[in-house]
């Protein structure tokens, strides 16, 4: 083979690597970014497919951060049509941006009232709560005599010492949540002095929000700070750790669906909008999380404490989205600049 | 009177004016796009010096940069002697099993930086096997971040410096001995000094991309604050762009010591490997050989046991509660959507980036080093071609969106496609193709060019004939690199990927946030087999290479 055919063969192999042009769609094709957990996302696009006939879902799916960070950066040239499963913080910052397509779905207004958007028409609409947990790890504890706890008070026994871990509030929406539910639950003063105190027994602060719990489940420290949801795929694979949703106050947040200004698909969109607040699909996300937005629909979720919702701080997301940078700055001039770690 | 300049130089400078077009548009506007906003305000408005003067207040920065700059410091003076040794040993001693050894120095870039991350967690991590070494230390922290970066950076250092050792005139070690000068002397004199371009790209490139990585400490570095994970809580945990790229600017400032340093190198250079060279060829000496084959066996030990403990990882059912092995987390479909397509999407990526980009390295760094006069164009695209090192791929993944996705970008259908993947893993790894191919060029003598063109031979039929033939083993070095460098890289590909192009590499990272570690440790493993078998096709379509072009190296 002379060089010229070599250089032939290479470039039309580069060629065939390319992706070809997909074929024409009889269904519209609605861009979707989500947080939602890797397993859920085939029974929903199931759902939503099967309820409304005329779209096909197409998942982008990254953490919460990150898809934050995309849908901000992609503004000028949005490429998503809407969001479905996003922390309700990440979308009130959207909101303040004017990112977000305001539009009422159908039957949104039977929603619980803290899990709607106060807009009219409406910018979002709340999902399900998430809470901030404590995954325990029964082993290690047993081996270290370590007493379980029932409350975040609890945590500040120096038998944790080096212990705990938790996010980072500045890098994990689960660390600000942590935070932000403490503040709501204790008061800023009380709040803070917990913070200063906890530190003591804190192992490290982790810049993401579910490793803490997957370190936990491995058994590299005794207890981690995360939410919920994340402890059950654990479990489900043998790690011996226990769902803790402390008695004092939790804070949390909502997974939550939302149009994005700019789609080039809206009315394929406000399709599934209107799908995501029907008692269907509040069915279907009860089957992972013990609170949804819908009133009298009963979550399929096991292992929650029946009077859980009693735990939740009552907290007005669009105070703490506000207040999230000063925040951060605290805790980042109280904790951040100490963090050399601890042996 | 206009000079009159002949086809042939016109045309090479039209080559590099393409090359520069697409240095400009794949790097140096997309980053621009993002720099700016290191001075304005989220909302546009332009602010001055003020984000960085908030940057310079945040009670962290001082300690999180003498942090970068020790672990970077004490990566490098470990690495670059361990890699020069084994180098060294690879080109200039009579070793056996060169092969094995050449192909067991990759290791560590064959898989993503998660695999190394979680075969430290399994040896060292509180529950580890090993964990009594540390000593009561914890992995988390420095130590976690230094040995995981030795590990990581160890096949850049050595393949730059095994392309530098490769070539090197006989004549002069002849001389050498005839002066008899003495094994010791004769390594200072003679071969430090022709490896000096290779060392200083080596120390370059090592203590760079300790700086800018925050994969590595993200996963295993616990808390400990570096500036690499300021621009992660800054784009990704508060989104902050403006704040990011202003750490983006400040992690740019190794990039101006690397420049700094490859012109210093370069005024040092002579040609190295004349017309009339004749190949240095090892003769077999004990006192040399066996420290060096002990050397090669102990760094191939450590990296091979670690891919080891991280194969044995991907098998076990649930580490390290249920040790039963299991070929249940190979099954990908059950832990993400888009599966076995995703490895297939990445192999398509990767595949075309490595055609694409070597032909566009290679061309262009020749085009700089003997094609054309140099000059400002010149210039500019020597100092672009160190850029993409220094930038950490957070930020050039962010940059690409705020380029590609604007409106009135004519390149704007290229967002969301795999060309745009393809584009931004060339840009990205940009700079060690670069030097690998700088470095193969600058051995050849410009000799070469003279003869051609007294022979009134064009330059780029000399450049067909003789400089590719030459340097084609350094030029399947360079392709194989970016091929399992996009394979396996993540931080910028993260933002980019669309609906049906996502990557392995961002799968593992999904499949281990979402706590399935051991499925995560498969998709790696399965990655590794993957560019562990393209690197074993080149080594062994390397024998016929080197019998078709290499033959004028034996006397």
């Amino acid at each position: 083979m002379n060089r010229r055919t070599l250089t032939a063969t290479a470039l039309a192999l580069a060629c065939t690597l390319l992706p070809p042009q997909a074929e024409a769609q009889q269904r519209t094709r609605l861009t979707v970014y989500t947080a939602l957990e890797n397993e859920q996302l085939a029974p929903f696009k199931r759902a939503a497919e099967a309820a409304v006939p005329s779209i096909e879902i197409a998942w982008v799916r990254d953490s919460t951060g990150i898809i934050t960070a995309r849908l901000i950066a992609e503004r000028q040239n949005p490429r998503a049509d809407m969001v479905w499963g996003l922390s309700v913080f990440s979308l009130l910052q959207m909101e303040a941006q004017e990112m977000l397509e305001p539009y009422t779905p159908q039957g949104a207004d039977a929603l619980r009232p803290n899990f709607r958007s106060d807009r009219s028409p409406m910018t979002w609409t709340g999902m399900d709560a998430f809470v901030s947990a404590i995954c325990f790890n029964t082993v290690v504890a047993q081996q270290r005599n370590l007493p379980r706890p029932s409350t975040w008070a609890d945590l500040l026994n120096p038998a944790y010492r080096g212990q705990i871990v938790m996010p980072n509030p500045a890098s994990s929406g689960t660390g600000f949540l942590t935070v932000a539910g403490w503040l709501g639950a204790q008061g800023n003063d009380a709040a803070w002095t917990y913070m200063t105190n906890l530190h003591e027994n804190m192992q490290v602060y982790t810049h993401s929000g579910s490793a803490p719990c997957n370190n936990a489940a491995r058994g590299e420290y005794g207890l981690g700070i995360s939410f919920d949801m994340r402890a059950v795929t654990l479990r489900n694979q043998g790690a011996p750790i226990e769902i803790i949703v402390p008695t004092d106050g939790v804070g949390f947040d909502l997974e939550a669906t939302a149009l994005m200004r700019g789609s080039r698909n809206l009315e394929a969109a406000k399709r599934l909008a209107d799908f995501a607040v029907s008692r269907p699909a509040m069915e279907l996300y009860g089957r992972y999380y013990a609170l949804v937005a819908l009133p009298g629909v009963q979550p399929a979720v096991q292992n929650y404490p029946a009077e859980f919702e009693q735990r939740l701080v009552s907290q007005n997301f669009r105070d703490v989205a506000l207040r999230r940078d000063a925040i951060l700055r605290e805790w980042s001039g109280r904790f951040d600049s100490k963090s050399a770690p601890r042996n | 009177m206009q000079p009159i300049v002949p086809l042939e130089a016109r045309l090479l400078r039209l080559g590099l004016l393409l090359a520069l077009a697409v240095l400009v548009a794949g790097l140096v506007l997309p980053l621009g796009t993002l720099l700016l906003r290191a001075f304005q305000d989220p909302d546009g408005g332009f602010v001055g010096l003020a984000n960085f003067a908030a940057y310079a207040t945040t009670p962290s920065l001082r300690l999180a940069a003498w942090n970068s700059v020790w672990t970077a410091a004490l990566t490098t003076a470990l690495v670059v002697p361990l890699a020069f040794g084994f180098a060294y040993a690879l080109t200039r001693s009579c070793i056996p099993a060169k092969g094995f050894f050449r192909a067991v120095m990759l290791l560590p870039v064959l898989a993503p930086s998660l695999l190394p991350a979680l075969a430290l967690i399994y040896l060292f991590g509180n529950q580890g096997m090993l964990r009594d070494l540390l000593f009561g230390h914890s992995i988390y922290g420095p130590i976690g971040i230094i040995v995981a970066q030795v590990f990581y950076c160890f096949p850049h250092a050595a393949l730059i410096l095994a392309v530098a050792l490769s070539t090197a005139d006989a004549r002069l070690y002849e001389a050498a001995t005839v002066l008899r000068a003495g094994h010791l002397r004769i390594f200072a004199t003679v071969t430090l000094p022709m490896a000096r371009y290779g060392l200083v790209s080596a120390c370059v490139v090592v203590f760079t991309l300790v700086v800018t990585d925050f994969g590595i400490p993200k996963v295993i570095g616990g808390q400990f604050p570096v500036l690499a994970t300021d621009v992660y809580k800054q784009v990704v945990g508060l989104q902050n762009f403006n704040m990011g790229a202003v750490v983006g600017l400040v992690l740019l400032l190794p990039a101006l010591l690397a420049f700094a340093a490859d012109r210093w190198a370069q005024r040092q250079r002579s040609g190295l490997l004349s017309g009339r060279a004749v190949p240095y060829l090892p003769r077999p000496r004990r006192a040399r050989d066996l420290p060096l084959l002990v050397l090669c066996l102990l760094v191939a030990g450590a990296l091979v046991s670690l891919v080891a403990v991280a194969i044995w990882g991907s098998l076990v059912t649930f580490w390290p509660y249920n040790l039963a092995l299991t070929l249940q987390n190979y099954d990908f479909d059950r832990f993400d959507t888009s599966g076995w397509a995703a490895l297939w999407n990445s192999v398509r990526i990767a595949a075309t980036a490595a055609i694409c980009g070597t032909a566009l390295v290679f061309t262009t760094a020749w085009l700089l080093e003997r094609g054309s006069p140099g000059g400002a164009v010149a210039g500019a695209v020597r100092f672009i071609a160190g850029v993409p090192l220094a930038v950490p791929g957070l930020v050039l993944g962010l940059a690409f969106i705020l380029f590609f996705n604007h409106p009135a970008n004519p390149l704007g259908f290229l967002y969301g496609t795999l060309a745009i993947l393809v584009l931004n893993g060339v840009v990205h790894f940009y700079t060690v193709m670069h030097l690998t191919a700088v470095t193969a060029i600058r051995q050849l003598d410009p000799e070469f060019e003279a003869v051609g063109a007294s022979l009134k031979v064009p330059a780029v039929v000399t450049f067909g004939r003789v400089t590719v033939p030459i340097c084609l083993p350094a030029i399947l070095d360079i392709a194989v690199y970016a091929f399992v460098n996009i394979m396996t890289t993540v931080s910028a590909v993260i933002f980019l990927y669309g609906p049906d192009t996502k990557p392995a590499s961002v799968a593992v990272v999904h499949m281990d946030e979402a706590g399935q570690s051991s499925a995560a440790a498969a998709m790696a493993v399965t990655i590794l087999a993957i560019t562990a078998s393209v690197k074993l096709l080149q080594l062994a379509t390397g024998g016929l290479v080197a019998r078709a072009t290499q033959g004028w190296r034996q006397r």
